[in-house]
């Protein structure tokens, strides 16, 4: 499926950086990217070793009998890559998308979760 | 950091698309004065013109949309998530806030007759032409 999303749309398409916002909570990192046009089943995630990539397809159908008067953005894909570290918990990795705005929520590890929360006995 | 962008790999293959986040950049940060957001696309036909703009994630509820003679003003707010003491930003680059954008339009519209959709982050404004206004042909009448 990946594949096939990115082939088609490689070929003669545009492609922008989304504009995300990135924060950080206390058990989650979430990455928040504005991708209008974008919805569930045209947004692929994939995570290869550290390499997290978003990659959004877009409907580019023209509209029918008009001509474009004037324009003043471009539209195609999405593609932007993050590089993760270990302390993301990779396999529970969870995205939604409403209305063109993409969320991913990536969990912090528990090794790191509970570092911060370590308690040392008094002798 | 426990998450960061490949930046440089990225522009390694393909420049053009760092030239364009540094263009949007650069077209955020400018005073709206200057630079009228959000940009919109208009097309158009004999019979109707059609607006289109990106805004994501902004409640369609809260948008307003006021069509007088040959003009059209949206008005819309997008607020920024809310965080909880203690969290923080470590990039932020989605636009927030409250804006206002009025656009000529090629021709008088039917106001009543405007339809809108806001779908996966985009509104869609159909506006058919007055009437009075739509190109008319006229019958030669026999003597």
């Amino acid at each position: 499926m990946a594949e096939t999303v990115k082939d088609i749309s490689r070929k003669n398409r545009k492609i922008y950086a989304p504009a995300v916002d990135i924060f950080e909570t206390a058990n989650n990192i979430l990455v928040i990217a504005d991708m209008p046009g974008v919805d569930e089943k045209s947004v692929d995630i994939t995570i290869e070793k550290n390499l997290l990539t978003i990659h959004g397809m877009i409907d580019s159908t023209t509209h029918d009998n008009l001509e474009l008067a004037f324009s003043e953005y471009g539209v195609g894909d999405y593609q932007r890559a993050f590089s993760l570290s270990d302390e993301i918990d990779r396999s529970n990795i969870k995205a939604t998308v409403k209305d063109g705005v993409l969320k991913l929520v990536l969990p912090k590890s528990e090794k790191i979760k509970t570092r911060k929360i370590e308690v040392i006995k008094e002798t | 950091m426990l998450i960061r962008e490949l930046e440089r790999l990225e522009n390694l293959l393909e420049p053009w698309r760092e030239f364009d986040r540094i263009n949007r950049e650069t077209f955020r940060t400018l005073s709206p004065s200057r630079v009228e957001f959000p940009p919109v696309n208009l097309w158009k036909n004999e019979d109707k013109a059609v607006v289109t703009t990106e805004i994501p994630g902004v409640d369609p509820e809260g948008v307003e949309i006021n069509v007088v003679g040959k003009t059209i003003t949206l008005r819309f707010e997008r607020k920024p998530e809310e965080l909880k003491e203690g969290e923080s930003y470590t990039r932020k680059e989605r636009w927030y806030g409250e804006f206002s954008r009025t656009i000529e339009l090629p021709f008088n519209v039917q106001v009543d007759k405007v339809e809108a959709k806001f779908s996966r982050g985009i509104l869609y404004i159909e506006m058919p032409r007055a009437e009075a206004e739509k190109p008319r042909k006229i019958t030669v009448l026999p003597e």
